[in-house]
């Protein structure tokens, strides 16, 4: 599998009538009483600590882990700890409709793979793609396929610069790639 | 081809093309961190740049306003991370006793029209007011604009929000804001630059500006901007950043993806119930809500103009016995206007609980949090769950705020 090629266990974060949550802000993902913390390592177990129903999913959550959210996703703050405490729990991948912009610059300057996809809410409500499901996601082509249920879907490829700073690491590492640029 | 105010700014800080869905290298007129995502910036720029300098240092501020003065060791630890680290690379502190950094750039001349302004606050936009581009930004990203000046960003689309019609008097900006907030969800103008126009916009003063640009964020927007401006408007930014101020206009032939029309008329106090800013309701409905505290200040509605408001309604009058009502003031100088004009002291006399400036009482900061079961009334921007504690929040004016805190309940100063 290349760099620009994940495979993972899924996580849809739903609400109790199966569909996903939208608007989750950074407050649910990573609450403003543990912002002093600027250890990343120290993160993760803040991860959705305030998003109902999601309280344990430090515990449960496991490397190269996908997690599908609703619309609008990383709404409110700039905390970069709201994208660092998935980095923490070594998610793989993060996809959803669409992202708030500042939550998505965060994560693509930490070299954290986030994919918009548009398909996601007609898959979750039609039971195409399921928390459990083992998922493989292609970010340069813009493609996934879920394989417990031989389903296929497309998302939005990375974008030029998504994928140069992904490829260097991140964004300090892209920018010693440029004399220009850090 | 014609650009709107965001291609504009854009262009004139950037060599490549700025139109939309491209990504440009822009250059940065001003670039800070709080106390908040600051200590965050000091940490990655050591590790990342150790020994090398900033890119320049008059141009890079750290402002602290979330926990000002801090009142937790974790917060005295991160200030004084940042102050070691502006001592030791020349940069300038907008130390806790100054307030909100956004206010503060603006008063200092620092966030100018046609300036490029980031920091680590998601209300940076909030400088749209005055026509700069203002975004909020990670701590990566503020490291890396720190050693170079720049940041990558994709330009966006600009859509054109047009106004008609004529509120009611005793309708003000917060009021439009919520309205707007209601009409536009988080989806209409969702990761593009809106331009607002009409009678009702641009008549705005400066802290009405302020009120309707800060709440983007919450739409989800990019940034708002508001290209026309009545001259006692222009001239108040003048007076107040002390550069000069001609609010910057598209062209004529500039391209929206969208144009959203929307009417106002007849519209009354608005209040957004919990969770959700967009959650919007007219002030009536909600009448009789019981409440228990009352919050006034925030980057929304911390400027003089709203405890002016506040004030003429508290004037000679007490909160309710066993409410608490959190006054806080965005800056030192509105701070001091305050004392001036007397308006502390009518609102100190009616029961208030006067608080130094900054973002506290909106953020987890200084000012306390609600507890569980708590209910409060708030002008800040934000009442999504466990925000500012474990209590409910409902946001609205100052108007609107004032009146409840003297009867208890949700209601408008018409109910007095």
């Amino acid at each position: 599998m290349d760099k620009f090629t994940r495979r993972g266990r899924v996580w849809v974060l739903a609400d109790g009538s199966g569909r996903l949550i939208e608007d989750i802000d950074t407050d649910q993902i990573f609450h403003n009483s543990f912002l002093h913390i600027t250890e990343i390592a120290e993160m993760g177990q803040h991860a959705l600590g305030n998003l109902e129903g999601w309280k344990d999913f430090p515990k449960k959550a496991g490397p190269g882990d996908i997690v599908v959210a609703g619309r609008n996703f990383g709404a409110g703050s700039s905390r970069q700890q709201a994208v660092d405490c998935f980095i923490a729990l070594k998610v793989g991948v993060i996809m959803a409709p669409s992202f708030s912009s500042i939550y998505f610059r965060n994560a693509v300057n930490s070299g954290l793979p986030i994919l918009r996809c548009a398909e996601l809410d007609a898959l979750v409500t039609g039971r195409q793609l399921e928390t459990g499901d083992e998922v493989e996601v292609h970010f340069l082509e813009g493609r996934g396929h879920c394989l417990g249920k031989k389903q296929d879907f497309s998302l939005e490829p990375m974008s030029p610069v998504q994928r140069d700073i992904f490829r260097a690491g991140d964004l300090f590492a892209f920018g010693r790639l440029s004399d220009r640029k850090g | 081809m014609g650009k709107t105010v965001i291609e504009k700014i854009i262009q004139a800080h950037t060599a490549d093309e700025a139109a939309p869905g491209k990504i440009v290298w822009l250059d940065l007129d001003v670039r800070s961190a709080r106390d908040f995502g600051g200590p965050n910036v000091v940490k990655n720029y050591e590790r990342e740049y150790a020994g090398m300098p900033l890119a320049g240092p008059s141009q890079t501020f750290f402002t602290f306003d979330l926990c000002a003065p801090a009142c937790t060791l974790k917060y005295a630890d991160s200030q004084q991370v940042c102050r070691d680290f502006a001592r030791k690379n020349a940069i300038r502190v907008f130390d806790v006793d100054r307030g909100v950094g956004t206010h503060v750039l603006l008063e200092e001349g620092l966030a100018r029209p046609n300036g490029t302004v980031i920091g680590t606050d998601s209300h940076m936009n909030i400088l749209g007011a005055v026509g700069a581009f203002g975004q909020g930004m990670g701590d990566v990203d503020i490291t890396f604009a720190f050693r170079t000046g720049k940041t990558w960003f994709e330009v966006p689309e600009s859509v054109k929000v047009v106004l008609k019609g004529t509120a009611q008097p005793s309708a003000l900006a917060k009021d439009l804001t919520l309205f707007l907030l209601k009409e536009l969800g988080t989806k209409k103008i969702a990761l593009r630059s809106a331009e607002f126009y009409g009678p009702a916009v641009a008549g705005l003063s400066l802290a009405g500006r302020l009120t309707l640009c800060s709440m983007v964020t919450e739409m989800a927007g990019i940034i708002g901007f508001i290209p026309e401006c009545l001259t006692s408007t222009k001239e108040e930014i003048e007076e107040l950043s002390g550069a000069p101020f001609s609010p910057l206009t598209a062209d004529d032939d500039a391209v929206y993806t969208e144009v959203i029309e929307i009417d106002l008329q007849g519209l009354s106090p608005q209040v957004a119930a919990p969770p959700s800013p967009t959650n919007v309701y007219a002030a009536t409905d909600l009448r009789g809500t019981k409440i228990d505290s009352g919050f006034i200040g925030s980057c929304t509605n911390g400027r003089t103009e709203d405890f002016a408001v506040a004030a003429r309604i508290l004037k000679g009058r007490r909160i309710k016995e066993g409410l608490m009502l959190k006054i806080v003031p965005a800056t030192r100088r509105v701070y001091e206007e305050l004392l001036d004009r007397g308006i502390l002291k009518d609102l100190f006399e009616a029961g208030a609980i006067v608080v130094n400036p900054g973002c506290g009482g909106c953020a987890e900061g200084h000012v306390g949090l609600t507890g569980r079961g708590e209910v409060q009334i708030s002008t800040g921007n934000r009442n999504f769950a466990g925000k500012q504690g474990k209590g409910q929040t409902y946001l609205a004016g100052p108007a609107v705020v004032a009146a409840s805190c003297v009867l208890g309940h949700i209601a408008g100063p018409e109910d007095l």
